[in-house]
Order: C-alpha cells, then structure tokens, then sequence
C-alpha cells in the first residue's frame, strides 16, 4: 500500500497541480489563437508578470491575508490580474495592433510576440533579480498530510494549501469561462469572431471590443496561472520560458479555438509528463515474489528522466501534429 | 515570341548608395573599435561575428526566403558546436582501450533493431493484420523495446561515466567535424520540417523552439558523451592556434577562414536566389496558393530551403564553437544564439543577403558593445537614485543591468517589425507593372 501512496503522491497529485496551471494557461492561448490567428509566445511572460505583480503587492501589504485567513497572495490576485489584463490590453494597444493594421501574415506577428517576451522578461529581471523568491512573504504555507486508514500504510498522502486552491480555482475559472461564453452577449460575440471574422463584423459585432475583451481574459488566466505556479514553487523570473511549451502543446492537442479542449490538453499534457518521469519499478515492489526476475532486476523504469521532463510535451506535440492536426477534438485547421 | 520577360532581365543598375554608405559607416565603428579596444580584442569581435553572419544567411533564407519562423536557432548552433567538438579533440585512450566501445555498439545496433521492428509492425496491415490491432501492437512493442533499450543505454553510459570519463573525440581534422556537424543539423531540421511544414507556420515557430531546448538538454546531460557541465576544452583550431603565433596573428587566420566559407555561401545563395529554384521559392513564400496552382511541390520546396537553413546554423555553429575552443552546453542560451540572430536578420533585411552580412556585424558590434555601456548606465542611475532619493541600490546591479539587454533585444525587434518591416537593406524584388 505504501506503493499505491507513492504513487498518488507523486502521480496523481502532481499531474493534477501541473495539469490544472498548463490549463489555465493554455485556455488564454487558445482564446488568443482563434480571435487573432497568432501563436502567442509572450504568454508565459504575462504569467510570470501576474505573479510578479502578486509577488510586489504581498511584499507591500503583507497582513492583507491575515483578515480573511488566506495567504496574503491570493487576496491580492484579483489586484494583479486586474493590472495584467491591463497590461495586455496595452501590450496589443502598443505593438501587436499597429502590426494587425499593416495587414501582415501571423507569422510577424509571432515574432513580434517574441520582441515582447524578451522586453518582458527584461523588465522582470531588471526590478527582481534573478533569483527565486517565495510568494509567502509573511504567512506560512500549510501542509496535510492524510494518513490513509489501511494496515500497513506508514506514508501519508500530503497535499500543501496552494494545491488545494490551485484545484478549487481552475475548476471556478473553467466553469466561469464555459458561463461566460455560452450565456453572456459578448461570450458569443467571441466565437461568433472566432468562427468567421469577416462575417462576424459585417453582423454589427465591435471587433475591436472583441479583441479587447479577450485580452482582458487572457491577461487575467495568465496572472491566475502564474500566480498558482510561484504559490505551488517559488517565483522566479525564468519561471515561464520553460512552460511554453507544454502550453502551447495541451493548446494544440486540444484543438485550437477549444477552450474545453485546452483543459482537456493541459491535463493530457501534465499527466502524461509526470506518468513518463515516475518510477514505474516502485510498483512492481510488492509483486516481486510472483514476477520473473529479470522484470523485477530492471532498476528504473521511469521512460524519460527528470532532466528530459521537456521531451514528453514536445512528444505529444509531435504525435499529435503528425497523427491529428486539428487536436483531440476537432479544433479549426488554421 | 519576341516579348523580353521582364522578370528575368537584370535589375537596372544603379549606384548603390544606402549599401556603400551603410558599410563605410560599418567599416568606421569597426576601426573605431580597433582604436579603442585594442587589435586582439577586435579580431576576436569580427570572428565571432563573421560566425554569426554564418547562422544569419541560414535564417534569411529560411525567413527571407521562404518565410519560415525557425525559434530555435540556438539548437543547430548547439549540434555544430558538439559535433565540432567530437570530431576534433583528441581519442580517449581508457574508453577506446576498454570493452566499453563494443558494448556501446551493441546498445546502438540494438537500438537500431528496435527502431526496424517498430517501423516493420507499423506495416503489418499489408501482411492483412487489422488496422486498429496493428496500431496496438506498433505502440506496445515501441513502449517495451524503447524501455529495454534505454536501460541498456543507460547502464552502458554509467559504466562510461565511471570507468573513462567520457568517450572523448575522434582526433579528426577540425573541418570533418563542421561539415558533419552541418549534417546533423540538417537532419534534425529534417524531421521537424517532415513534420510541420505542411501545417500553419507556427507550428514551426512552436516545435524549433521545443527541439532546441531538447537538444540543449541531452547535450547538457550526457556526461558521457559531452562531459556534460564539467565543459570540453580546448578544442583545436582549423589553423595555428594563438599558443604558436600570437593572438592576433591566429585569430586573423581563423576570420580569413570563415571569411572564406561566408563568401563561398554568399556566391553560392545569390546562384540559388537568382536561379528558377530561387524564383519558385519566391513565388511560394508571395502566394502560395497559384504556386500550386502552377503545380508546383510546396512542401517538398518547404523542406529544401528549412533544411540547407538549419545545416547552414549547423555549419556557423561549428565554426562559433571551435573558435570558442570550449563546449559548454550551459553556454547556449535562447538570448544570444536565437534572438540575436534573428534581430541581425529583420534588421539587415531579410531575403537580402549583403544586408544580412551587414545586419550580423553590425548588430554583433552593438551588442558586444553594449555591455559595458550597460553597466556604465546603470552606475549612473543608482548614483543619480541614490544621491536625489536615497535609494538603496540592491547588491547584484552588475547582473540586473545585464538584463536591459534582454529588453533592448526585444524593443529593437518589434520597433524594426513596426516601422522598417523590410530591414536597412530591403530585399529587391522587381515587380512588373
């Protein structure tokens, strides 16, 4: 039994904490790609901002948590996601929108996107500093650990306080958001938008408020992402980079233009990193009497090492490229 | 048919003003240099920026060209730098003395067995096998075979690690191991253009940026075959190295060297760019859709130009790493070896190869160049901060005022996107009216 914690432990919690955040993220991504057809590469640097901001914000006011008895960080995110999306909307405003009024191909623009991650990330360093910071300025971070209720078992299943409002908060975000874009005037007005552009203007929709709007979504999911990530780890500025990826890769396997699909993705994605890095040999423990000996002599049955965590998204970005472009469940072959 | 086509008559010849300006004013800052920093220095600036210009006509012919995003530049660079580094430096005796080489090539050809069964039960629904059973057993027999494989790999490159170190180089002339390294590159650009270039072209942007960071890794981890972190040093040099005639002397032969392998490239692109290839290319990057009308083979074309791009990075990156004369997988960063190069490429004028020369060395200048002035900026600032409001500057000042780098890098690529889409030296494309 001490196996099957191990496992839940290390497979299913972790695959749940980083599935839900590549989630988060990834709803913003595809959001961004079906309004303006472009591969948003300065999302995960949107992420880092929002939780940058968090990161300032707590360090001002650091009894701000103690009133409701929440962590200072997650009383101040509406805060910093209110000035994310107000970065991103300024962010499109200053360079994305003159580039979309020249007419260009999507691909300038990916570049372009580019020139604002690394302005970005610039920033972020110039006022943090390269090191990792802990989001917990002033409260402390609650661990339970449960101890399951079987002979025998002496590991407990531990969880932190993060993890648990990173699952509450992804499940509130995504039905928000399916609220949002199924009941709501301007929800459908979005995909109406993201469906036929030109047809969707020339019925009376405001595409520029349409644009607006959802970078006013995508900035404040990418706060929420980012902040959820330093919560569960520590802030560091290069927390991003290394998340693009998987991100854009739940986004594709999803099927672009689907944000349930982009869920669906990120879970696919953060399950399928955590399942390729465990151990699968600590499972076999208990049956070694009854196996062969030369399965139970096999040391390490993890597929990839921890050091080539980066293999599994760009696998299954490859895999699904290759097998089904239009993602899991059908998105636009755009 | 007594009609000239215009299209394939020459440009009129004019007096190319912007480009004698633009380069006398180059060939000034790099004097200017020369004066200030001394010849040693100076040399060294102009080889590694000949070697980016190397890894800036690969990117202008795959984005000025063909219009293909490639993010991970740094990736090529780094397999060039490796394969110069394996080819050159000299043979491991205790590894090749050892049993561990005919172990390694029993765990190579039983991968490669592996990979043939695979790829052979993939086949299997011509044998009459159903198509769905087929796919089951391909997936299954690859999970199996890929863990047996890897475990075996991993005990054998454990036994390297402990017993030898690492398996050292091969001793071979120093221009084997560019060309091969050029080769590599080219393959890998190979299997990511199989698999992208037919889908939207971020897609592309996305898997570069992906592979390069997988390459990084496995060469960062495979301490038997890299040493990993502990780096390689010194690689050997295609000509007499600084120890035998001097600094300058010897870097002033490396920079005829790639001086040379530029000129060859640049001869050899304008014959391309200028040849009915070169013209399909363009018609395929302008409009895709009557190119093939006009029947031609997008993709097949597609793939050709992404991949003599990336054995073009492959090639510069070799060339990069054995000046360098140490390997260090830690030293590849996206910063320097993809948006440096990229921002020398919209800059100089993509499509345009003179201008992508003048891009490279231009931007190089600036960028080494903007090191100390950073620090210089940033002094002043925390004395300003300081002596007005009292700050107190944070300890680490040196490293954070390196990162207004970062941030000028990327306000120079959406200014140029913005407002000189086309670079200093546009691209001349005749059009006929």
């Amino acid at each position: 039994m001490n196996e099957l914690v191990f496992f839940i432990n290390n497979v299913v919690i972790a695959g749940s904490v980083t599935g839900s955040i590549y989630a988060i993220g990834a709803v913003g991504v595809t959001l961004i790609f079906s309004i303006m057809r472009f591969a948003h590469f300065a999302h995960g640097d949107m992420m880092t901002f929002g939780a940058f901001m968090v990161l300032l914000l707590a360090s001002a006011f650091p009894g701000a948590g103690a009133a409701f008895g929440v962590p200072a960080a997650l009383v101040l995110l509406p805060v910093a996601m209110a000035l994310t999306a107000l970065l991103a909307v300024g962010i499109d405003r200053a360079f994305y929108k003159p580039l979309r009024a020249h007419g260009v191909k999507p691909i300038v623009l990916v570049i372009g996107s580019l020139g604002v991650t690394l302005m970005l990330q610039g920033l972020i360093r110039l006022f943090s500093g390269t090191g990792g910071q802990s989001l917990y300025v002033d409260d402390r971070k609650e661990i339970f650990r449960l101890a399951l209720p079987f002979e025998g078992v002496r590991v407990p299943v531990v969880i932190t306080e993060p993890q648990l409002w990173l699952f509450g908060i992804t499940l509130v975000t995504v039905v928000g958001l399916h609220l949002f874009l199924t009941r709501s005037r301007l929800g459908k007005a979005m995909r109406a938008m993201s469906d036929n552009p030109d047809l969707a203007q020339a019925s009376g929709i405001n595409t520029n408020t349409i644009v607006a709007v959802t970078w006013v979504i995508a900035g404040g999911l990418a706060a929420i992402a980012g902040t959820l990530l330093s919560l569960d780890v520590t802030f560091k500025p290069d927390l991003s980079f290394f998340l693009l990826l998987p991100i854009f890769a739940a986004a594709i396997v999803g099927g672009v233009g689907h944000p349930f699909g982009a869920v669906a993705g990120g879970f696919v994605v953060g399950f399928a990193e955590t399942l390729a890095v465990f151990n699968w040999s600590v499972l076999l423990r208990p049956f070694r009497d009854s196996l062969p000996e030369w399965l139970t002599q096999a040391g390490n049955l993890a597929f990839v090492g921890t050091e080539y965590k980066i293999v599994v998204p760009f696998f299954i970005l490859v895999v699904i490229l290759v097998w089904r472009p239009t993602g899991i469940f059908k998105g636009k072959v755009i | 048919m007594e009609t000239r086509r215009t299209d394939i008559v020459a440009t009129p010849s004019r007096l190319p003003l912007r480009e004698i300006l633009l380069f006398l004013a180059l060939l000034a800052a790099v004097l200017g240099v020369y004066a200030a920093m001394g010849s040693a220095y100076s040399t060294r600036m102009l080889v590694e920026a000949s070697c980016y210009a190397i890894l800036a006509l690969g990117l202008t012919i795959q984005w000025g060209y063909a219009g293909q995003f490639n993010a991970g530049v740094m990736g090529f660079v780094a397999l060039g730098g490796f394969s110069a580094m394996f080819f050159s430096i000299p043979v491991n005796e205790a590894f090749w003395g050892s049993e561990l080489p005919g172990e390694l090539g029993l765990v190579l050809l039983a991968m490669l067995a592996a990979i043939l069964v695979v790829l052979g039960a993939t086949r299997l629904d011509r044998l009459g096998v159903p198509k769905r059973l087929r796919t089951v057993i391909a997936v299954v027999l690859g999970v199996v075979l890929y863990l047996v494989v890897i475990n075996a790999l991993r005990d054998v490159t454990d036994q390297i690690e402990s017993q030898a170190g690492f398996i050292g180089g091969l001793g071979l002339p120093v221009g084997v191991g560019w060309i091969v390294g050029g080769a590599l590159a080219g393959a890998v650009g190979f299997f990511i253009g199989r698999v992208c270039l037919g889908l939207r072209s971020d897609y592309l942007a996305i898997a570069t940026l992906g592979i390069a960071e997988i390459i990084k890794a496995f060469l960062k981890n495979s301490d038997w075959l890299t040493r990993g972190t502990a780096t390689v040093s010194p690689l050997p040099w295609p000509v007499p190295g600084p120890a035998e005639v001097g600094f300058t002397l010897a870097r002033a032969m490396y920079l005829s060297v790639t001086a040379v392998m530029i000129a060859v490239i640049f001869f050899l692109l304008s014959r391309a760019y200028h040849a009915p290839w070169g013209r399909m290319i363009r018609a395929i990057r302008d409009n895709e859709l009557s190119a093939a009308a006009m029947g031609k083979d997008i993709n097949r074309r597609r793939l050709e130009i992404f991949v003599l791009g990336c054995i073009l990075m492959g090639i510069g990156g070799a060339a990069l790493g054995s000046f360098n004369s140490m390997f260090d997988p830690q030293g590849y960063l996206p910063l320097n070896h993809t948006f440096l190069v990229l921002v020398m490429v919209i800059l100089g004028g993509p499509g345009n190869n003179l201008g992508t020369i003048f891009g490279a060395v231009a931007v190089y200048l600036i960028w080494i160049m903007s090191e100390p002035l950073a620090l210089f900026v940033m002094e002043l600032v925390v004395a300003f901060g300081e002596g007005t409001f009292g700050w107190e500057a944070p300890t680490n000042m040196d490293s954070r005022a390196l990162q207004a780098r970062v941030f000028v890098i990327g306000l120079l690529i959406t200014l140029v996107l913005r407002f000189a889409p086309k670079g200093l030296l546009p691209e001349k494309v005749r059009h006929v009216a």
